[in-house]
């Protein structure tokens, strides 16, 4: 029996969104120093959502005079007004969440499910949790007294626009530093609402500045003299090259980069759980995600099972309207990384691997791609190596426990991994050898923060989350 | 009758347990701070430099699967057996530095005292910078510091052999391997320091020491994609701008040398201990009945 969906669409009249936008820079919209604006659209229907300021470096150098300006009377604030202002915006953010969820909706493409029950909750608890923090700082194990840095030059990724924000500006305002966030080209609108919400909440002028822009405009905020503290989220190539970029400066860096996560089934798991945590490990916000599960590492003799049911189940997958609220797989956030996808998934099939997609009707307009998975999957192939961040899983098999850690740990990341078993022995002992930030044992892709997230090897410098997020912002 | 000859040594470095020389076969001359010569020391290549990340790595999985209490046994090791050779080392210090026998001798004791701080901070350490976090969800969390790795450690310049100790121990307190290049002027007491590691339970490769320049060994180093983090404190501003640039090839940690020198006789802090370490967190769930009855 096969049950039909009737449209279940969560009303975009909640969010009322401008035709244009400027840059967000002491306190106050302006237009860009250069008057260059670009469009933002929605990825789901190529639809024109708003025009844009581009900031450019006189710009940048704007935002951050106004961040260095504004940051003698923030940090110098008392711990327990500095946490008021951020339970304010935790309290504003709880409350206009289900516009925020529809804007991000809109503008990154994801499933209103997502933005909704994932997305937005965990940015109200990010400024929750770091608002606590910024009158206990004494007590975090950095010493009696730790000092802010400065400013804070950071730049975002589009998977997660509000919430990579929320990362980045919670612990920063927390611990007196001042901020300057560029988000993604893709995603600007809700970086934009925030700028709002400061409004609302009564901050400072300068304290937060936002300026949409282009990876140009990321380069001049990172390489600005007078930034204390870069934090990135994005690609390892563009994090190699703020880590060169910094070198022999003062500034303190973080970066939370690429992965490759290996996700290891044992002949033990529970299949129908394990199952479930394989789609949310890399079908999650079409597999856009750093930390997903893009390497389906599974016992031999169970293989065969955990792939007929994986079939099944991705069978039942709905892609489409990701206003739907019945919306399991939205769109792809751009043309350029839908392209990407497409090349990546094409290599696969050149060099051998077998191609699964489920079988599924994409929309005419907007970014689209199926869930896919590949069989025959071996660890010289470039769908083993390279990360795809899209909704494509690579299939490989083991036999021993030791044979899956030795897969799982050969990739130059090191961000995430998932194992499945019903012995508790075996999940301590194998996410002992993991070399991996986060490991997640019979669940996958959860998020809290008070958890330190972050990576091994060459997926970046330093934990985001928990009381480890403090000493990016401070000067320990 | 004469006068008995003394027996010179040839120093030699420490690389995977064994004393090789260089494989360049080349020495450069080191001598007291008044210019008197002293020993001919090997002048390490980049070859060696790639043989001591080889015998790092081999040794870091031993390393760090070692229980903390038995890392903890072996640094208290290394300070029982500096104790037994004290004198010699203070001899060493005081011609590699110049100082009276007494400012020596306190230098040495401060080394020997500073193996037995880290040893007891290795069962320590994971109680005080991990735990579990308090997830908003049927989970359960646990964060734990785990070792980075492969560690490039530049000694400081000036302190041969307190400096040495301070910035040795603590990388190897936590689990990791090291590859430690020598003062370039003043390598004899880290090579040395070899022969005492060698014989202090302290597994080959987990410390391996190399003498010569600076500049020259520390490149390839900061370059090798086999090592996962370098401390730049005996380089200064220029060259460590430049192997800060080498090392972002791999995303190593990065340890910048301080802008003004350090005092080794403080309280060295945590901080050394934490430089190098990642911090992993692995969640589970608590079993708690979901609104599906799941289980999981």
């Amino acid at each position: 029996m096969t049950f039909e969906y009737a449209p279940a669409p969560e009303s975009r009249s909640v969010v009322d969104i401008a035709p244009s936008y400027g840059l967000f820079i002491d306190g106050e919209f302006a237009e860009a120093a250069d008057g260059k604006v670009f469009k933002t659209v929605s990825p789901s229907t190529e639809e024109v959502l708003s025009e844009i300021a581009q900031a450019g470096e006189a710009d940048v150098d704007r935002a951050v005079k106004a961040a260095r300006k504004a940051f003698e009377k923030w940090s110098a604030l008392p711990g327990a007004e500095r946490a008021k202002y951020l339970f304010r915006i935790a309290r504003i953010i709880q409350e206009r969440s289900r516009e925020l969820a529809v804007l991000e909706t809109l503008d990154n493409g994801k499933p209103i499910k997502e933005t909704r029950d994932a997305d937005l909750p965990l940015v109200a608890a990010h400024f929750f949790y770091y608002a606590g923090w910024a009158d206990k700082l004494g007590h975090a194990g950095f010493g009696p007294n730790p000092a802010p840095l400065g400013v804070a030059g950071q730049v975002i990724p589009w998977n997660f626009p509000l919430l990579m924000l929320a990362w980045k500006i919670a612990p920063a305002l927390a611990t007196g530093n001042t901020v300057v966030l560029k988000p993604a080209e893709t995603t600007p609108l809700s970086a934009l609402f925030f700028a709002d919400i400061c409004r609302q909440a009564g901050l400072p002028k300068g304290v937060v500045n936002i300026l949409p822009g282009y990876g140009d405009a990321g380069a001049a905020l990172t390489a600005h003299p007078d930034v204390n503290k870069v934090a990135f989220t994005g690609s390892t190539a563009v994090g190699k090259a703020i880590a060169r970029q910094v070198a022999g400066t003062g500034k303190k860096v973080t970066l939370e980069l690429g992965g490759k996560g290996a996700n290891i089934v044992f002949d033990d798991a529970p299949v129908d759980q394990a199952v479930e945590g394989i789609v949310t490990g890399i079908f999650f916000n079409q597999g856009q995600v750093c930390c997903a599960g893009s390497r389906l590492l599974v016992q031999e003799s169970v293989a065969d099972e955990v792939l007929d049911a994986l079939k099944r189940r991705l069978t039942t997958l709905r892609l489409g309207d990701p206003l739907d609220k019945n919306t399991d797989i939205g769109a792809i956030n751009s043309a350029e990384q839908l392209a990407r996808i497409k090349t990546l998934a094409d290599t696969g099939e050149a060099e051998g691997a077998e191609r699964w997609s489920a079988p599924c009707e994409l929309p005419d307009s907007g970014y689209w791609f199926a869930p896919t998975l590949f069989t025959n999957v071996t660890q010289a192939h470039t769908i083993a190596r390279d990360e795809i961040f899209g909704p494509v899983l690579s299939v490989l098999t083991f036999r021993t426990p030791e044979e899956a850690v030795a897969k799982a740990n050969n990739t130059q990341y090191g961000l995430s991994a998932g194992i499945w078993t019903e012995k508790g022995s075996r999940i301590l002992s194998v996410a002992n050898k993991l070399r991996a930030g986060v490991v997640w044992a019979n669940t996958f892709n959860k998020f809290d923060p008070t958890s330190p997230f972050g990576g091994y090897k060459e997926s970046g410098h330093g934990r985001e989350g928990g009381r480890h997020g403090l000493e990016a912002y401070l000067d320990v | 009758m004469s006068e008995r000859l003394t027996v010179l040594k040839t120093y030699k470095l420490y690389v995977g347990g064994k004393f090789p020389r260089s494989e360049s076969g080349r020495v450069y001359e080191v001598s007291d701070s008044k210019g008197k010569w002293l020993a001919n020391a090997p002048l390490s290549s980049r070859k060696d430099a790639r043989d001591a990340v080889v015998a790092a790595r081999k040794a870091f999985g031993g390393w760090a699967g070692a229980t903390a209490y038995n890392r903890g046994q072996v640094l208290y090791r290394v300070a029982e057996m500096l104790e037994g050779r004290r004198d010699q080392f203070v001899r060493e210090v005081a011609d590699a530095e110049g100082l009276s026998k007494s400012k020596a001798a306190a230098v040495v004791d401060a080394a020997i005292d500073r193996w037995v701080w880290y040893a007891g901070w290795t069962d320590k350490i994971g109680q005080v910078v991990g735990g579990a976090n308090p997830v908003a969800g049927p989970f359960f969390n646990l964060s734990t510091p785990e070792p980075t790795g492969v560690v490039a450690v530049l000694a400081p310049q000036e302190s041969s052999f307190l400096g040495l100790v301070s910035v040795i121990a603590p990388v190897i307190a936590t689990g990791n391997t090291a590859v430690v290049i020598a003062s370039e002027t003043s390598p004899l007491p880290a090579l040395s320091l070899g022969e005492v590691l060698a014989t202090s339970d302290v597994p080959g490769g987990v410390v391996n020491v190399l003498s010569g320049r600076t500049a020259e060994i520390a490149a390839p180093l900061a370059a090798h994609q086999d090592v996962n983090a370098i401390d730049l404190t005996g380089a200064d501003a220029d060259l460590a701008r430049d192997l800060e640039i080498a090392a972002a090839d791999n995303l190593k940690r990065v340890r910048r040398p301080q802008a003004v020198d350090t005092d080794w006789t403080t309280d060295p802090g945590t901080d050394r201990l934490t430089s190098f370490l990642e911090t992993k967190t692995v969640w589970h769930p608590t079993g708690s009945l979901g609104a599906s009855g799941s289980s999981y």
